[in-house]
């Protein structure tokens, strides 16, 4: 098969990209100032756009369970607040997380296609997305085969996603760059533009495990792709910045991204998501700031 | 899951101006003092935003002038030229830390007065005023190293008369090389924005610079004809209008001034098919509606080629739309008001005869406040090169959009002005960026970037748009013999 | 009886009659014809900008090492007919050792800015250090097409140093050259005729600077003016004349037989600086040091 003929080659070329100029209008997204209802609302939306994770060696049932509970159960003492959006586990958890969540409505996400490195045989990645979904796992969270992107095998990463989404079903697919690895926004912009071509309801950042993760300059660069996207389809695809995003001002920073780039209609937990594990609590204290006009202590807030 | 699309409207978020500090009166500052206008003359300072009054400017008449030069000789024989250069620098120096720790009071009373974003005022003007003394101060003892090739000379006293679209940012622009440079100075302000040269007059008083170094004397045009036509002045520089500039260079011919011009603009943005699409649209939008287009190297004549025009035009529509317009003193505001009513009526004319002239308009649909003066961002496209609107200089967030198909064609039409201030490249290719960038007849080229300034780098234009330049070591010259 | 000789004027390369079809005699200090000369007229004027003009792309964008080795050339010509000039100069009025001195020196100059051609730029230029990340450099460029007036009072050096400055800047010239000593200036454009010199990057007129100046000062298309030694009426009604497209005007009273009456300061009079800015992508956390 060469390369004219394949789907891949359908995808239109990607922009180059000035990393200043992202650093420039990026800093602009940082001077926005959010105060009072819209800094609540604000805090609120991303408490119910986070995927509540762990993605560890140690991950044991025991330790899953009690933060499926969390996710369910952010700040008991403070009605009206959100669940968050979904727990993200590896394959081998999602079971556990099915039971504790019961029929909750938050949502279990499974990584997979041998998380984090991606560095495995094509038929044990099928493999791995198969056994999350059979274990009830409702969205998959796979990485790209950055190797393959490096080598120049752009095809391969292409035809690669298309058959993990084609496993997937109505199950959504989010496709892991890892940018960290990535380097440069050229190579993060036609890695986007790959996924979203190749299916991607979701494109996602990082793993969690390479530094940088979910900067700024690359989420814009994505929601720059997901733009385009829907300029020339009229196709909505979701984004997901995981890693690094530890705090409310960067998350709300990050909404104000999603809100000037893409409008509205991007910001709910359908079209957006937080991949993290510690920033759910810095929002509630922000929060509960907000509520009582008083500086918050960690001691306060549960950590599961 | 939250299923509906959340509508989330950003809370205003003004910056406060309970801690700035400004007289209902001010006077003129003459030989360290402040001294009242000898005809006792006064003009208001209004708020663009709100058109409410903010304070009462003295009007200075010659006679207060005359004032002003002879207290600006008398610093310069007695004091300032004959001061160890060391020593004067100290004093720039220390001018640059008194304004940045009055830096936010700064900020605030430049959105008041001029209308701009506090944002821009905030991390623009103000910075860049302050940088400008810094970087200056430390030329005040080096300038043989500057210029090793000859013997130099400060020049004497210098009139410096400034606009009002970066009030402060300019008064700095104007101080510091003349100062370092061993020159006392006779500044007026912009009759619309004279408070921070006032406030900059209040830090001058508190360094303890010696009397008479820099006068400041407020006023209308009359008040510089005063300084331009005094023939004890020795130098003469000028930020502002093309036709003000060619009225002072009528004045002072025959005579032994030294004449620096910054003057208009109608600057060319180029885009290349293969450029970086997004940031070339930042650069556009930074481009024209910086400073609600109050800007003399405004981008304002945009060339797209043609293959990527329709693109270009589609995406510069949808970012001009999440521009935030309305009161400069809140921190998410993106555009502010135009400077003054006469700026506004004029801007209007032009949007006027932009569509008599059939190209088509688009305007960011944004409600403008009730009061106030305020000009939607506007982009014609459809424009020829021979539409008024594409040849004169509108100094507002107008732009007009021209397309292209050859790199040839481009470098013709952008040198096709009588203006040459500033031009914007965008390509990905570098040595298509050095064949424009050499071709372009223009002093400042900003290559994949636009509307960047630097106390370091150079400022001025070719042609029409006057001589000299402003800033780094060439900045320098302008201030010597 | 000596045949007068009739010297034309030189635009774009060509050697015309002037377009209003007079000339005037000019005569040596005894009040003796010594020849016929062009009265060139406003029409000479917009025909010399035109080819000025033409002349400038090519010119100012040639390599500056070539712009050196066609000056160098200039002052090779000149040396090779050293006896006409000093004939000439002699016939105006110059003593023989005068006149032999003036035209050493003027080969001399000319030498000397065949050597700046490649060198002012870089003394001109600077890299600026911005305070973001931004490659910032200024860089100098020619200022454009150059109105000359003549030294009045001088018939070979004065033209070489008013003239050599400004095209070893890369710009282009018009000349109006002295009315009572003009004869170095047209036998100097044969010179400039056979040193590889691009037509029209000098342009050279012989007449009235009163009746000629006033067009060439208020010419759109000329970008700067150099006088030197003229009046005081002269350089204030230039000022004037100049101001509609803010031609840059330079008035200089200098000896040009004095030999420091030359250097970079009258090529940096007729140069533009130009400031360039470009971002500096930085990807990582790589440094310098590794």
């Amino acid at each position: 098969m060469t390369a004219q003929n394949t789907p891949y080659s359908t995808i239109p070329t990607s922009p180059t990209i000035d990393k200043v100029g992202v650093e420039e209008r990026v800093a602009r997204f940082q001077t926005r100032s959010i105060k009072g209802p819209a800094k609540m609302q604000g805090l609120s939306m991303v408490l119910s756009m986070i995927d509540l994770t762990t993605l560890e060696g140690k991950d044991t049932p025991n330790k899953v369970r009690q933060m499926c509970y969390k996710a369910q159960h952010l700040h008991d003492v403070q009605e009206g607040l959100p669940t968050v959006a979904a727990v993200c586990v590896y394959p081998s958890m999602v079971a556990v997380a099915r039971e504790a969540l019961k029929d909750s409505s938050i949502k279990i996400a499974s990584v997979s296609t041998a998380f984090p490195s991606g560095q495995a045989p094509f038929e044990v990645k099928k493999m791995d997305t198969q056994f999350a979904i059979e274990s009830g796992a409702d969205e998959i969270d796979m990485v790209i085969s950055r190797g393959k992107f490096f080598a120049g095998e752009h095809n391969f990463v292409f035809d690669e996603i298309a058959a993990v989404k084609e496993i997937c079903g109505s199950k959504r697919l989010k496709v892991i760059l890892e940018t960290g690895e990535l380097a440069s926004l050229d190579q993060v912009r036609r890695a986007s533009d790959i996924a979203i071509h190749a299916g991607a309801d979701f494109i996602k950042t990082s793993t969690g495990k390479i530094q940088p993760a979910a900067t700024m300059q690359v989420t814009y660069t994505m929601l720059m792709a997901i733009r385009d996207h829907f300029d020339r389809t009229g196709k909505m695809v979701g984004m997901k910045p995981a890693g690094g995003i530890s705090t409310s001002k960067l998350a709300l920073h990050n909404l104000v991204m999603v809100k000037e780039i893409l409008g509205d209609a991007w910001l709910s937990n359908e079209w957006f998501r937080f991949g993290a594990s510690s920033l759910a609590n810095d929002v509630l204290m922000q929060y509960m700031k907000q509520v009582t006009g008083k500086y918050q202590s960690v001691d306060y807030f549960t950590i599961d | 899951m939250t299923e509906s699309n959340n509508k989330w409207e950003y809370a205003p978020s003004l910056e406060s101006t309970s801690h700035i500090q400004l007289k209902e009166r001010y006077d003129l500052f003459i030989d360290g003092k402040w001294v009242k206008p000898s005809d006792n003359r006064y003009f208001s300072s209004i708020n663009p935003a709100t058109e409410e009054k903010i304070a009462e400017i003295a009007w200075a008449s010659d006679a207060d002038v005359d004032l002003a030069v002879k207290a600006a000789r008398k610093a310069y024989t007695e004091v300032w030229s004959v001061m160890k250069p060391s020593e004067r620098a100290k004093y720039i120096f220390r001018i640059a830390r008194l304004m940045q720790e009055k830096a936010r009071e700064l900020a605030v009373i430049e959105t008041l007065d001029g209308g701009k974003p506090i944002r821009e005022s905030r991390d623009i003007d103000i910075p860049l005023a302050c940088n400008h003394f810094f970087y200056y101060a430390g030329w005040a003892d080096k300038l043989q190293d500057a210029f090793p090739q000859r013997n130099i000379q400060s020049l004497g006293v210098a009139g410096q008369i400034i606009p009002w679209n970066f009030p402060l940012l300019m008064a700095a622009w104007k101080i510091a090389p003349a100062l370092a440079a061993g020159n006392t100075v006779v500044l007026k302000p912009a009759e619309s924005t004279s408070l921070t040269a006032l406030k900059l007059a209040e830090i001058i008083e508190a360094s303890g610079l010696p009397a008479g170094v820099v006068n400041i004397v407020t006023g209308h045009g009359d008040t510089g004809a005063a300084i331009v036509n005094h023939p004890d002045i020795d130098k003469i520089a000028f930020t502002g209008s093309t036709s003000v500039g060619k009225l002072i260079q009528k004045a002072v011919a025959g005579t032994a001034k030294k004449v620096s011009l910054e003057l208009g603009g109608k600057s060319a943005n180029i885009v290349l098919e293969d450029a970086p699409i997004d940031q070339a649209v930042e650069g556009i939008v930074n481009g024209i509606f910086f400073n609600q287009g109050h800007v003399c190297c405004a981008g304002s004549r945009l060339y797209v080629q043609e293959s990527i025009a329709d693109e270009v035009v589609r995406k510069l529509k949808q970012r001009m739309e999440s521009l935030y317009l309305g009161n400069p003193l809140d921190k998410n505001t993106d555009i502010g008001a135009i400077n003054s009513k006469e700026q506004l009526q004029t801007i209007e004319k032009y949007v006027e005869i932009g569509k008599k002239e059939g190209a088509d308009m688009y305007q960011v649909t944004c409600e403008l406040p009730a009061k106030g003066f305020y000009c939607r961002p506007t982009i014609f496209t459809n424009v020829a090169q021979s539409s008024v609107i594409a040849q004169e200089e509108i100094f507002g967030p107008v732009l007009t959009v021209q397309t292209f198909r050859t790199i040839d064609e481009v470098i013709q039409k952008a040198n096709n002005s009588p203006y040459g201030l500033a031009a914007g490249v965008w390509t990905d290719k570098g040595s298509r960026i050095f064949n424009l960038t050499s071709k372009l007849r223009a002093g400042v080229v900003w290559a994949n970037t636009y509307n960047k300034f630097d106390p370091a780098s150079p400022f001025g234009g070719y042609k029409e748009s006057g001589f000299g330049r402003e800033g780094g070591l060439h900045g320098l010259e302008a201030y010597l013999k | 009886m000596n045949i007068l000789k009739t010297y034309k004027i030189y635009i774009g390369g060509q050697f015309p009659r002037t377009e209003s079809g007079r000339t005037y005699v000019v005569k040596n200090s005894s009040g003796d014809p010594i020849a016929n000369v062009c009265q060139s007229s406003k029409k000479d004027i917009r025909n010399a900008v035109q080819a000025a003009r033409k002349a400038f792309g090519t010119w100012s964008e040639r390599s500056a090492f070539n712009r050196g080795q066609i000056l160098y050339r200039m002052a090779e010509m000149l040396d090779g007919r050293k006896a006409q000039f000093i004939e000439e100069l002699m016939q105006q009025g110059s003593s023989a050792d005068a006149a032999a001195q003036e035209i050493e020196r003027s080969i001399d100059r000319i030498v000397y800015y065949a050597g700046w051609c490649d060198k002012y730029q870089q003394l001109l230029s600077a890299v600026n250090p911005v305070n973001s990340s931004h490659f910032n450099f200024s860089v100098s460029e020619s200022t454009g097409v150059v109105g000359i007036v003549a030294d009045e009072a001088s018939s070979l050096i004065g033209i070489i140093s008013q003239l050599m400055p400004v095209i070893a800047g890369g710009n282009t010239a018009v000349l109006i050259a002295s009315e009572s000593l003009p004869l170095c200036s047209i036998s100097f454009a044969e010179v400039l005729e056979t040193s590889d010199l691009p037509a029209g990057v000098v342009n050279i007129l012989t007449g009235s600077a009163d009746e000629m100046l006033p067009t060439l000062a208020e010419h759109m298309d000329v970008n700067a003016l150099f006088l030197s030694n003229a009046s005081k009426e002269m350089v204030k009604s230039t000022q004037l004349a100049a101001v509609d497209n803010l031609k840059r005007v330079l008035v200089l009273n200098e000896d040009w037989t004095d030999e420091s009456a030359q250097g970079i300061r009258f090529i940096s009079c007729f140069q533009e600086i130009k400031t360039t800015w470009h971002p500096i992508e930085q990807i990582g956390g790589a440094t310098s040091t590794y």
